[in-house]
Parts: C-alpha cells; sequence; structure tokens
C-alpha cells in the first residue's frame, strides 16, 4: 500500500517531522524547555535521568536519547546537557542519520547564553523542517510498535485481534512490527516461544523472558494489584495468565523474527520482533520510539490515555462503556465485535484506514490531547 | 441476544458482554464455532467479567483462550461469578 510520508536522509520513513529540543539529563529540561518555549514548532523532551549512571543503565540511556532523536519522526535536533562529554556522545549518535543536530552544553556558559545559542538553531532547524515534504512511500516501511493498557477481557476478546489482523497483514506485506512487556507474557510465553523462527532466538528468548520474571519474583511480594493491575481487575481480568493470553493476541500469528534488546533497533531486516520491556505504556512507547517505531497501536479497555512526543499512538478498543464515556481518547471503536455487529476482517478494516490515515499525517487523539509522556527505563539505582 | 462470549469450546469462562443480574438466565456464544450455550448467572456479571460455562474440581485448571489461565481453590459450578475470589494465578 502506497503512501505519504517523509524519506529521512538515512532513506527511513517517519510520518510526523519534529524538531526536537532534548536534554541529554534532567537539570538540562529548563534549558530545553526555554527554547521550545518560543521557538515556534519545536518539541522540548523533558524526562528526569542521565546523571551518575553507569553500565548497562547507562548504555540503555545513551541507546533512548539516540534512538529517539535519530527516529525518523524527528527532522532535526538540538541536544542540550549539563556538560560537552556525553552530550556531544548523544548528538554524534544521532548525527549518524545525517539529519541536522547541534549540541550545547552548559557548564561555562549557564542557562541564559545556551538558550540563546541553541535558539538561533532551533529556529534554522525548524525552518529547514517546514520544507520538508511527504512523498510517496510503501506501508510496509512505516515501522509499527504494539503495546495494550489498562486491559480487560475486552482487549482479548476485541481490540487486541483486531491489532493481530493488522500486525499480519503488515508483516505479509514486508513491514516490521514490535512488540515487548516482558512480563506480561506470563501463562503465555510458550506460545510466543514457539513462534521463533530459530531454536537460538527461542532460547534467547527464554532468556530474556526469565531473566526480567525473576527480578521481579525476587521481591517476594504479592504482584496482584500490580501486575495484573487495579484497572485490569475491574475490567475482569483475573490473574496474570489471563491478561498474558489477550495481550498476545495483538501480535498476529506469524513467526518473531528477532529478539532485541530495550531500545534496540532491529538490524536484521524486516518481520515481526519481540522487544525485551517493561508493561508499564509510557516507558514502552518511549523504548520502542527510540528503536525506530513510527506509529504505535494502543488497544485499551478500562481507557488508558497514554500518549508520546513523537510517536503517534492509536488507541483502539472494543469496550462500549469506555468508547462513550472515554470517546476523546478513542481512535477506533470497534465495539461491535462484542455485540458481534461488525466481524473481526471488518474491525480489521477499520484499523487498517486509522493507521494510513494517522501515517499520512491525521493527528490521533493522543497527540490532539497533549499526551506526551516520555519515560525513560531505568535499569536500577544511579551511583 | 447473546450476553457473552466464549473463546473456545472447552473453556471453563465466558465473557459478559452485557452486564448480567444474579438469577438471569442468558445465552452465551463460542466464537470458534458460533455454537450456544445457556447458563443461569449465580451472582451479579458486570460487563466484561467472567461467568463459569463448566464445572472445575477444586484445586482444579481454569482454561480460557483453551489455555490455563489459573486455579479454582474451592472448584466452580456453573452459572458461578469468576473472579480473583475464586480464581488465583497459578504463576505468581
Amino acid at each position: 500500500m502506497e503512501l505519504y510520508g517523509y524519506r529521512r536522509e538515512n532513506g527511513r520513513v517517519g510520518v510526523r517531522n519534529h524538531v526536537a529540543i532534548l536534554p541529554v539529563d534532567d537539570i538540562s529540561n529548563a534549558a530545553c524547555e526555554a527554547v521550545a518555549s518560543h521557538i515556534r514548532g519545536t518539541l522540548a523532551l523533558p524526562h528526569s535521568y542521565g546523571r551518575l549512571q553507569y553500565g548497562e543503565d547507562l548504555e540503555l540511556h545513551f541507546r533512548t536519547m539516540i534512538g529517539t532523536g535519530a527516529n525518523p519522526n524527528v527532522a532535526a535536533v538540538v541536544v542540550i546537557g549539563i556538560e560537552d562529554n556525553w552530550t556531544e556522545r548523544v548528538a554524534g549518535g544521532i548525527a549518524e542519520t545525517g539529519k541536522p543536530v547541534a549540541a550545547f552544553s552548559i557548564e561555562g556558559y549557564g542557562d541564559l547564553e545556551t538558550v540563546r545559542r541553541a535558539s538561533w538553531a532551533a529556529k534554522e532547524f525548524v525552518q529547514g523542517a517546514s520544507e520538508k515534504r511527504r512523498e510517496p512511500v510503501d506501508l510496509s516501511e512505516v515501522v509499527v510498535s504494539l503495546k495494550c493498557g489498562e486491559s480487560d477481557t475486552t482487549t482479548g476478546l476485541g481490540s487486541c485481534p483486531t491489532v493481530g489482523v493488522c500486525v499480519d497483514r503488515l508483516v505479509d506485506e514486508g513491514g516490521t512490527v514490535f512488540f515487548g512487556e516482558t512480563s506480561e507474557l506470563t501463562g503465555g510465553e510458550h506460545l510466543i516461544a514457539d513462534r521463533m523462527a530459530t531454536p537460538e532466538l527461542r532460547e534467547r528468548f527464554m532468556e530474556t523472558y526469565e531473566a526480567y520474571v525473576s527480578g521481579i519474583e525476587s521481591r517476594g511480594v504479592d504482584l496482584l494489584g500490580s501486575q495484573p493491575t487495579q484497572g485490569n481487575i475491574k475490567g475482569g481480568l483475573s490473574t496474570i495468565e489471563e491478561k498474558a493470553l489477550g495481550n498476545i493476541e495483538k501480535t498476529g500469528s506469524r513467526e518473531v523474527v528477532g529478539v532485541l534488546g530495550p531500545a534496540e533497533a532491529p538490524q536484521d531486516g524486516p518481520g515481526l520482533y519481540f522487544m525485551d520491556s517493561s508493561s508499564a505504556a509510557a516507558e514502552h512507547v518511549t523504548l520502542m520510539a527510540a528503536g525506530g517505531a513510527v506509529v504505535h497501536l494502543f488497544p485499551t479497555g478500562q481507557g488508558n490515555v497514554v500518549g508520546n512526543p513523537i510517536v503517534p499512538v492509536i488507541k483502539i478498543t472494543a469496550n462500549p462503556d469506555t468508547a462513550a464515556s472515554m470517546a476523546e481518547h478513542v481512535d477506533v471503536d470497534v465495539s461491535g465485535l462484542l455485540s458481534r455487529e461488525i466481524t473481526l476482517p471488518e474491525a480489521g478494516e477499520l484499523l487498517m484506514d486509522n493507521v494510513r490515515r494517522t501515517a499520512e499525517g491525521r493527528l490521533t487523539a493522543a497527540e490532539v490531547l497533549g499526551h506526551r509522556e516520555f519515560v525513560m527505563t531505568k535499569l536500577y539505582p544511579s551511583a | 441476544m447473546h450476553k457473552f462470549l466464549v473463546h473456545k469450546r472447552g473453556d471453563h469462562v465466558g465473557v459478559a458482554t452485557s452486564k448480567i443480574g444474579a438469577g438471569e438466565r442468558v445465552v452465551g456464544v463460542y466464537m470458534d464455532d458460533d455454537s450456544t450455550v445457556e447458563v443461569v448467572a449465580g451472582g451479579d456479571v458486570p460487563l466484561g467479567h467472567k461467568v463459569a460455562v463448566r464445572e472445575c474440581e477444586p484445586g482444579g485448571a481454569v482454561v480460557e483462550y483453551g489455555v490455563q489461565i489459573g486455579k479454582a481453590p474451592d472448584g466452580l459450578s456453573v452459572g458461578d461469578y469468576v473472579h480473583t475470589h475464586n480464581l488465583k494465578s497459578a504463576r505468581w
């Protein structure tokens, strides 16, 4: 399917045209927000981390920062950090895409002088981005990620199977799709393991899954109320296994061609990928965007309202109560599946139509409502 | 008109697609073959919550989607409202 998107310098396809003002660390948020407040068309991405991290946790921080800036939905990036070493590392990683990047460090200048210098770069970047034109691209070039939230039994009955129909279609057309939510596969992890393309991948998936879940279980606490969440339970889900089986419905039925670390971009061509990730919505969408996803499909039952600053998050619900009571958050209503007024292939068509329109520029409910949750995953306490 | 859906034949539970009242006789549809089943609800079942369509012995595995979703420490009778009070995770 042909549609209109932005082809970036490295050939990758984006569906938005943001100029991001990216803080390397928490204490550079103020300068980034100051730039974004007076240079129209820019998007500050404040977050809470980036100081005294080390080891794998620091690597994930850099990967998330660089991946976010490198995402094809971003036309250009101004990077601001407290000191120049890590700031240059993030800017350099993003610059490998060929897109315009400028780096500024605050030490030796102060916020006001940094904001002045960064604002000049941001102004030039916005004017440059404003001249980018959408051009014909193929749907298979639009990388899609998946995660459901505030799930209930209607997600397993309706909205997740609807996404599953679309995932099979995207994969069959040569597309790339990410799913994850490692702990939320519990009870159905064998179903995902059975879909791994090779025995090596199967082994890697099970190692990844067991490492994540044993980390949770080592805390020795009752997870009922956290996973499944209070919202899940209110919506009728009773156990993690029941939640997982509904969740897995959205991954469709095709084989899984790769196991990615958090925020890792695939190197092995198109197909369906598992990414090791938190099941918390904002963290999850942030990791997948850093891995290169440009559109996110989000089935919800009780009404999760999450969005992301750079990636449109499409909400799909099959819960008729939620579709009515939280209508402003719902992009695709497939509640007709519960009343059996529509069929699953028809629901899949409704969603595919919305994906195409969103990819061509239609704003999602979360974008219009200002949901810009940008949440880094932290692996362990800072030094 | 159906008031609940069952994923697969052999599942112990169906999911209410409308609110079901205690004592109500309701029809459910199996999604895999469109056949129907009728139960009398033992309690109120809110939309999205589960009703038992098959008996389960005490401590037995409870199946939905054709896969185990937990165990029922005290067992289940047809028509029971099924949730966290009588269905427990077998994993954590």
